[in-house]
This record gives C-alpha cells, structure tokens and sequence, in this order.
C-alpha cells in the first residue's frame, strides 16, 4: 500500500529502536524546579508570587502577559526560593526562571472536573486551556488556546492531529498513542467540539505499527480517521503534513486556518483532555530521553522544570569524553545544551545525547552542484543557491528566491556531500534579514 | 562536562564529494580495461599520464597558487584526467597528453575558481583545445585487437560523413560497434563497457540520471525522423547511438553535476538540447562527430536553464491564485 507524504525529505537512520519498547514511567519527583517565564512562544509570563511564598502543585505561579503568551504553574508542592535569571540554550541568552523548592509530596491545585464537554461553550472550554498553560507540546510551544480561538469570518473544518514523529530517536508520541489511547481520542473530541471542526485526521508515520494498530482500534467514530504517512523527514512539519493528507498547501503568507485546518500535536491533545477532564493544569508532560549517551534510554513523565542532568542521572550516562552534545529535542532539528545544569520546558519532547563515534563533523568539500538539496527541500527552495547568495552578502537576493520561506529543517546540511552548513547559514541569514527589513520600518 | 554546540541537524549524511569522485572512476574502470585491451599499452600510457598528471596539477595549483594549504585530493582532477585520457586518440603523444590537460584543469577550472565553480566540462575544454589545435594527431585512428603497426582508419562516423550509411555499415556491424571492435577514441569504441559503468552509477546514485534518459532518446527520435524519411541518406538511429562518442558523452560527460542544471525539468531541456546540437552537427556540420560541441554549448546554457526551471516554492502558483 502506497503511503501518503509530501515532495522532498530525506531518510535519516531512524534509531527508535533504543527507547520504542520502553513503556512510559513516572520519573521521582524532583527536589527542586527551576521554571522558565518564556516557557512558550509570545511574552514572556509575569510573575504573581513572591520568594518565600508556599504554592500547591498545579498553582499558578505566572500569568500570560499579553496576546500570545501562556500561564505557568508550579509543577511541585513547595516554596518559592528565588526569582533569578537561567541561560535559555534557543536563544543563548538569560531569562526569567522561578525557582522553587520541593517541601512535601504533591498537593495538587486542581480546576472543577469537565465531564460532559460537549454542554460547554467553546469560549469555556478555552478558557479552561488557557488556565491550565497548555502550550504546543510538539516543540513549538505557540500557546494552545490562541490557536484553538478560530478568528471571526474563518471557519476550521479540518483537524489534523500531528502524530508524525519524524525525528529520529524520539518515541514519546508512539508510546502516548499506545499507552494513553483513549485520553488523546477524548482530546481530539474536545478539540473538535471547540473548533467545529466536521473531521479529524490523525497523521502517523507507517514505522510505529503498533501505534497504527492502537489508534485505529480507538478510532470507531467515523469522524476521524487515522491516516498511515510514509516515514520521511520532515514528516510532521505543520506545511508537509497539510500537504501529505489533504493535498493542499497553506498559500505563502497565509495560516492553516486560512485553508480551514487547524495541526494539533497528538501530546498537546492528551494535555488537553488532563485540563478539561480532570482539571489538571500543564505541569508534568513526557518525554524521550535517548541517544546513544544514554546507558537506559526510554520513555518518561517529567515535571517541568526539572533540571537536564536530574532527568539524566535516572537512565545513567555513558563516559564523559564519549559524549559530545546534549539536545532539547531530536538531531535534526534539536537545540544544543550548553551546559547540563539547565532546565526543561513545556516543549521538550526528548533529550538526546550523542556520543562523539555518531556525530562525525567530517571534512568540507566546495559545492559541486549535484543538486541534492534542491531534490531533498521539502519547501521547494535552491538551498545551494541561497548559501552562495548570501556568502556574497546578497541577502536581498536570497529574500528575493524564498529564503524567508525556509522552514529550517535541515535536510539540505544532512544530505549534503559536501558537509556544507546550509540550514544553520539560512537560520542566521534569516535573523538578519529580519532585524534589518525592521530597521526600514518595513 | 564539556558539551558542543554546533547547529543542527546533528546527523549528517555517510556520504562525501570525494566518495562521488571515487565512484565515477570506478565506473569507468571498465571502459579503461577495454582500452588498454583493444589498443595495448600505449592507451594505458595515455590514460595514466593524463589521470596523475592532472591530480599532479590540481595539487600543486591549490596547494601553491592558490594557497589552500589544508588542500588534500577529493579525486576531482583525476576524473576529468581520466576522462580526458578516455577521450584521446592512440596517435597523439606525451605532449599532447600534458597540454590537455593543462588546459582541461587550469583553463577549464580554475580561472573560474576551481571545483564547483567551472562553467565548461573541464575535460572536454582539454579535448576541444587539442581538437583544434592537433588536428592530425587527435583524428588519426587505430584500428583496435591490432597487433602491427598503426593502421589508419576511418571511424564509423567518419565514413558516414564521407561515403554514407551503406558504406559504414558494411566495414562495420552494429555488433562490432556495441563490443568496440571500431576505431575510435580510446575509451570510447566499447557501448558495452560504457553501459557496465553507467549502471554501476544509476546503482549507486551517482547521476543525474534524467540527462542521459533525455539526451540518449532525443538522438534516438531525431535520427530515426531523419533516417524514416531518406534511408539511403541517412543512418539509423541504432548507428547514431553506438557510433562516435554519443555513449561517453551521455554518461559520463554531460551527466558531469558541477556543469549541469539542478532540477529535473532543468535536466531534461539540457539533455533535449545536447541532442538536438549533437544530430545537428554530426548530420550537418562539418565535424563528423558533435557530442563535445554540444555538451559545451549547452553548459554555457546552464544557468539561464536553472533559473527557467527552479522549483515551484510551496504554497505559490497554486490553483486559484490571482496572480
């Protein structure tokens, strides 16, 4: 059977073998929680507690600021100890955390129970995700109920549940699909009933058979339908996926809602169904920690806010001069730690760590034009072009053929013979051209 | 613990430039035994010089000239070396051999800026350079499995220009010219040994396979258009595939990546046109073969044919834009 996908991509090993297995655990709970304020996408969260101050599991201790932002809680029972300042590793500077101090087992600070959703208004139920911080889990972090609120004249037909895992490693996802089957089918409904959405589509790579097997065993109402994806990166890129199951393309400039779909990821989903069902507010998500580094890998529940080398130390790490990074996320597209004393987010579907014998920086060749990352680029882009524009300081030209569109997935760096940096020239290159397209006020 | 921040993607391809380089010369080891089998040593003697001598060369000039001093081989000289040496005649001499290739690697490729940046297949520069100037000895062919003196012949295409299709093929069969028993360019007479290398590349994908594909049933088309319409004047297309340089050229010379277009569309007016010059010249031009003539003319077409054919961005040109 043929299998559904988008134009491009490339197939790196898939190395899921080291944690799929793993059933998901709850990891102990940490003695200590050091919680970002920009722990999503928008403005950073304000404060509303004071060093000292004793919070429940699940209070909240900042509040969104602003359009696109997001709650925070305390994901333990405890004290305030300090609000001081931690390195973010996305961006490389520091930012506002909370720090707090586990005091006792967890008292939690739950919202009233939703049971029957289906008699609540759309404005209720978003509400409720707005209380509970629910934030894009699939590394995103775009705050939940803004994508949820469908803007005036546009009307969301299509749900499409992200459940592409297309990164290598990371196993979260397809342990979430077998594991906590029924709690996402409940998210999904409650998504749907919030968008109006008529069908849902779930979008799973064809390499977790036994997620298929689960979901469309789950799957009886025939409003949503579980959708096998070839196993190709970038996969589940909001754009590719769209793309892979609809056939149609979010026109340059434009939304998913603009074309009526709105992505939600599968692990935002189930967190969803925890705010609405059972009141719970984001405080604890899982995660895959793996990578060759890593002596047990698997799966997990962390509580936000834990530090790396805390959720670490649980599945042991190999040598220290065997191992060469530390990611947030996947090796595609993950965001290197600098430093294992830092925290975690709300979007942190994995952390891999891997060992100098698998990431060769090899030796770096001119470009001979063998055309494979203009074959490989999911967007339709002239990578090799882009690069020699802008090794030229050609940046209005780069604009000119459609860097801005570049969704920074990295299949053009990995397929390239000639070990050429193109993804990390365009992601700089495009920072540039935006600080300087604001300096001309346009 | 000390952590490295490099930027994703943290994986990266097995694969390299000189690993690409190295398969090319493996696929055209075939076509290099043939040749040292049909006309003896002397071919193995041109064809070692020009492959060592032209890596010699990229060498030094990088090394020297252009002060690259981390520069180690990537193979890329030896390939236009040995596919400039497949190109000679059996009649020319050392120094010939050397100052093709001193055109091929400096004219041809680094007055552009070396690897990568060349406009011209480098290798056909060298030939077209030695064609012109060394008329005699880069057309004097051999007549191969001969174990005598030289003995001048004239090529398939040769009497094809001069006396017509019957003539041609009754000094040689179509299994003559598919095995290599023609003379010929050294590395050029065997379709066979050409077709062994050419599928080890499809195999290992090492080619932009759409150029061939194009260049090959174009010819095809065309001849077979001319030859439906005046057999006696015209040869078959069969003829036009096996004789002359057509095989060399559609494999291993327009298929060169650095001096051809970067999407398929792009491929496939290149290929198209390659065809089109080369049937041109060979039927109606004064040379008897035209694959060199072609493939440059259409190189210096590359970049305007990848700016006509870049890909469509995603989410542009859709159905129902206004534009």
């Amino acid at each position: 059977m043929a299998f559904l996908t988008f134009k491009g991509g490339v197939h790196p090993p898939e190395k899921k073998e080291l944690s799929e297995k793993k059933e998901i655990k709850a990891l102990p709970l940490p003695n200590e929680v050091f919680i970002y304020l920009s722990n999503h996408l928008g403005t950073p969260a304000k404060p509303i507690v004071e060093v000292g101050q004793k919070v429940k599991t699940g209070q909240m201790i900042a509040q969104a600021e602003g359009f696109i932002s997001a709650n925070i809680h305390s994901s333990v029972t405890g004290e305030i100890t300090e609000i001081t300042e931690m390195i973010n590793a996305a961006t490389g500077k520091k930012d506002k955390i909370i720090v707090i101090k586990r005091t006792s087992d967890d008292e939690w600070h739950l919202f009233e129970e939703i049971k029957d959703f289906k008699k609540e208004t759309s404005e209720v139920l978003i509400q409720r995700i707005k209380d509970s911080g629910i934030v894009g889990l699939g590394g995103a972090m775009f705050p939940t109920h803004v994508k949820l609120s469908i803007p005036k004249g546009k009307k969301a037909d299509t749900l499409i549940i992200n459940s592409a895992e297309c990164e290598p490693y990371i196993t979260i996802d397809d342990r979430m699909m077998i594991e906590r089957t029924q709690e996402i089918f409940k998210g999904i409904e409650i998504i749907m009933h919030i968008i109006g959405a008529q069908h849902t589509y779930v979008g799973v790579e064809n390499n977790t058979p036994k997620a298929i097997k689960s979901m469309e065993e789950a799957a009886k109402n025939d409003q949503i339908d579980v959708v096998k994806l070839q196993t190709k990166y970038p996969q589940g890129a909001e754009k590719q996926l769209i793309k892979a199951i609809t056939n149609k393309e979010v026109p340059i400039g434009k939304l998913p809602i603009d074309i009526g779909i709105v992505v939600v990821n599968v692990s935002t989903a189930f967190a969803v169904y925890e705010a609405v069902f059972k009141g719970k507010p984001l405080v604890e998500r899982g995660i895959s920690l793996t990578g060759e580094g890593v002596k047990e890998p698997g799966n997990y529940i962390f509580r936000i806010g834990t530090k790396v080398k805390e959720l670490l130390d649980v599945c042991g790490l190999v040598e220290e001069d065997k191992i060469d990074r530390i990611l947030y996320g996947g090796p595609m597209m993950g965001i290197p730690l600098p430093d294992i004393n830092l925290s975690t987010f709300k979007g942190n579907n994995a952390l891999t760590v891997m060992t100098k014998d698998v990431v060769k920086t090899d030796k770096t060749y001119p470009c001979i034009r063998c055309s494979a990352c203009v074959m490989v680029c999911p967007t339709g882009l002239q990578p090799y072009l882009m690069k020699k524009l802008l090794d030229n300081r050609k940046q209005d030209d780069a604009k000119e053929i459609g860097i801005m569109d570049c969704i920074e997935c990295g299949a053009c760096s990995y397929i390239c013979p000639s070990h050429i940096d193109l993804a990390k020239t365009f992601k700089t290159s495009k920072k540039i051209i935006r600080i300087m397209s604001q300096r001309k006020g346009k | 613990m000390k952590l490295n921040t490099s930027a994703a993607p943290h994986l990266r391809t097995k694969n390299s430039t000189k690993k690409v380089m190295i398969d090319v010369l493996i696929a055209l080891i075939p076509a290099t035994i043939f040749a040292v089998w049909a006309f003896g040593l002397k071919a193995l003697y041109i064809i070692l010089l020009s492959t060592i001598s032209a890596e010699l060369l990229e060498f030094v000039t990088m090394r020297f000239l252009r002060k690259r001093k981390d520069f180690t081989p990537d193979f890329s000289a030896s390939v236009t070396g040995l596919l400039l040496g497949l190109n000679l005649s059996l009649a020319v001499t050392w120094y010939h051999v050397l100052i093709g290739v001193l055109v091929a690697i400096i004219l041809g490729k680094h007055v552009f800026g070396g690897l990568g940046q060349n406009i011209f297949n480098p290798a056909l520069v060298g030939r077209v350079f030695l064609v012109v100037s060394f008329p005699i000895a880069m057309t004097t062919w051999d007549i191969p499995f001969n174990n005598t003196e030289l003995i001048t012949s004239a090529t398939p295409l040769g009497l094809l220009a001069s006396s017509g299709p019957a003539e041609a093929l009754q000094n040689y069969s179509y299994m003559d010219m598919f095995l290599g028993k023609i003379p010929g360019s050294i590395g050029e007479i065997s379709a066979l040994a050409l077709i062994i290398g050419f599928v080890y590349l499809v195999i290992r994908k090492r080619i932009k396979l759409m150029v061939p594909i194009t260049y090959i049933s174009s010819v095809f088309i065309m001849t077979g258009i001319l030859w439906l319409i005046n057999p006696d004047s015209y040869a078959t297309p069969l003829f036009h595939l096996l004789a002359g340089g057509l095989l060399l050229g559609a494999f291993f010379m327009a298929t060169d990546m650095v001096t051809s277009p970067m999407t398929m569309k792009g491929q496939f007016v290149f290929g198209l046109g390659i065809g089109l010059l080369t049937v041109i010249i060979r039927v109606f031009g004064a040379f008897p073969g035209g694959v060199s003539f072609a493939i440059l003319i259409m190189n210096a077409f590359v970049p305007l044919i990848d700016l006509w054919t870049k890909p469509r961005i995603y989410g542009t040109k859709l159905k129902g834009d206004v534009k």
